[in-house]
């Protein structure tokens, strides 16, 4: 009987020493984008995403529940999810990257650090570089980055009939918040 | 990439119907917290009555309607008909929603409770509470697909003074609808209020309507055509006296709004 339990426990205190120093995972997040219009600035924000950093191979993951950004107006968000986003049929927005700069979490700090790679929106993959600052931290990361997207790249229709002009670009902020990864 | 999956996840279905309406009948949709719906709509007269009356265009009933979000389940509305100089009173509450992931649910429910009162003078004039009437709904709908929603509607509906006074007070009906999109934009909707045999007069007919409903920004509009003038629940589930079989048949149109009054988007 014995050795079934510590068989187990052996594993995850193994998996949760190895992983501790290797992956950071997202404590709280908040992807925000803003588009100016004439009527009513088309902002909202979105509390829901979730990423890792696998700092043994750089990798960088987000993944962004696209129903979950919320608006000031309703039907707007309706619209949003509906027509622009479709995020019944595309529910999440992802970015996997691989971060291009070497990283020392030993001395806390701000550095500027960049990324190279794969941007899904709206079912539609862009390979791109972003850039931002990682805020390092005791046992914590902040990842921050402010970049555009054009609603094109990811073939996201503007109609024609709409009363208010839609930007074609849409500006988006993230603010990620790591911690050691505990499975 | 398994890492970044969040188990607890649920997915609400969002825009079973378009908008607050599936044409005459509540939709279980609820306007958002702290939004506000302004409604304008108009009935025109029977297109039977021809080229003089240019198909009905030349006369019209409307309705003014004010909803807002309480929050993102009730909603509160009123609205003032020209027809029989009504006003209503109404409030909402989404009780289930329509949701997959970690909470599955496979369908909306929402309550529905509304007051009516008819100020149109008549002889002899009738106590306000002779001019009263009162619905509850129970608003069950299923998005089967995207493109595709059905609705359930049973209903209650009591007169404290009927029209003809064989009419029961106590009207059961059950209303049906449902709506089909076209496009991203663009839906046929179709609403069917039946009501239950042998409780009110056999001129009244049963309520059928279909529309188009066509969604551009902040607005959505529904043009449609009903076989009922009224555009409260006693008047279309219960009073309505046209047939579409003798093209009593009314164009007609929803157009709505909607305004913000949140602060911060959270």
């Amino acid at each position: 009987m014995k050795q079934y339990l510590i068989l187990p426990a052996f594993i995850l205190i193994f998996n949760f020493a190895s992983a501790q120093n290797k992956l950071y995972s997202s404590s709280k997040s908040e992807i925000s984008f803003f588009s100016k219009a004439p009527l009513e600035d088309i902002e909202a924000k979105n509390t829901r995403a979730n990423s890792i950093i696998n700092l043994s191979n750089r990798e960088l993951v987000v993944r962004i529940p696209v129903a979950q950004f919320q608006f000031k107006n309703k039907l707007m968000q309706q619209h949003f999810n509906e027509n622009y986003m479709e995020s019944e049929k595309y529910p999440y927005a992802t970015f996997k990257g691989k971060i291009n700069e070497e990283l020392d979490l030993s001395k806390t700090g701000i550095y500027s650090v960049s990324s190279s790679g794969v941007l899904n929106i709206h079912g539609v993959e862009q390979e791109r570089k972003l850039s931002g600052k990682l805020t390092v931290g005791e046992k914590s990361l902040v990842l921050e980055a402010i970049f555009e997207v054009l609603l094109v790249d990811h073939k996201i229709e503007i109609p024609k009939l709409v009363f208010k002009k839609i930007a074609e670009k849409i500006e988006v902020s993230t603010t990620i918040n790591y911690s050691p990864y505990v499975k | 990439m398994k890492l970044v999956s969040d188990s607890n996840e649920v997915f609400v279905k969002t825009a079973t119907f378009k908008a607050t309406r599936i044409i005459n009948g509540h939709s279980v949709e609820t306007v958002g917290k702290n939004n506000m719906d302004f409604i304008i709509s108009h009935r025109f007269d029977r297109i039977n009555r021809g080229f003089e009356e240019f198909f009905g265009l030349d006369a019209a009933t409307n309705r003014l309607g004010l909803e807002y979000g309480l929050n993102d389940r009730l909603m509160i509305g009123l609205g003032r008909s020209s027809f029989q100089k009504t006003f209503d009173y109404f409030a909402k509450y989404k009780l289930l929603r329509q949701s997959s992931g970690s909470a599955s649910i496979p369908l909306s429910v929402t309550l529905f409770g509304g007051y009516a009162i008819r100020t149109q003078k008549t002889t002899p004039q009738l106590s306000g509470s002779d001019r009263s009437s009162y619905t509850a709904q129970l608003l069950i709908a299923r998005k089967f697909s995207e493109a595709f929603s059905l609705q359930l509607s049973p209903t209650l509906i009591h007169r404290n003074r009927a029209d003809i006074f064989t009419d029961n007070k106590t009207v059961i009906a059950t209303g049906i609808g449902g709506r089909m999109k076209l496009t991203k934009r663009t839906s046929l909707n179709g609403e069917y209020n039946y009501v239950l045999p042998n409780q009110i007069d056999d001129n009244y007919k049963n309520n059928l309507s279909f529309s188009f409903d066509l969604e551009t920004g902040g607005h959505v509009f529904q043009l449609l055509f009903t076989n009922s003038f009224g555009m409260t629940e006693r008047q279309f589930i219960t009073e309505t006296d046209g047939s579409w079989g003798s093209g009593d048949i009314h164009f007609g149109f929803n157009i709505s709004r909607t305004f913000s009054f949140e602060k911060k988007s959270k």
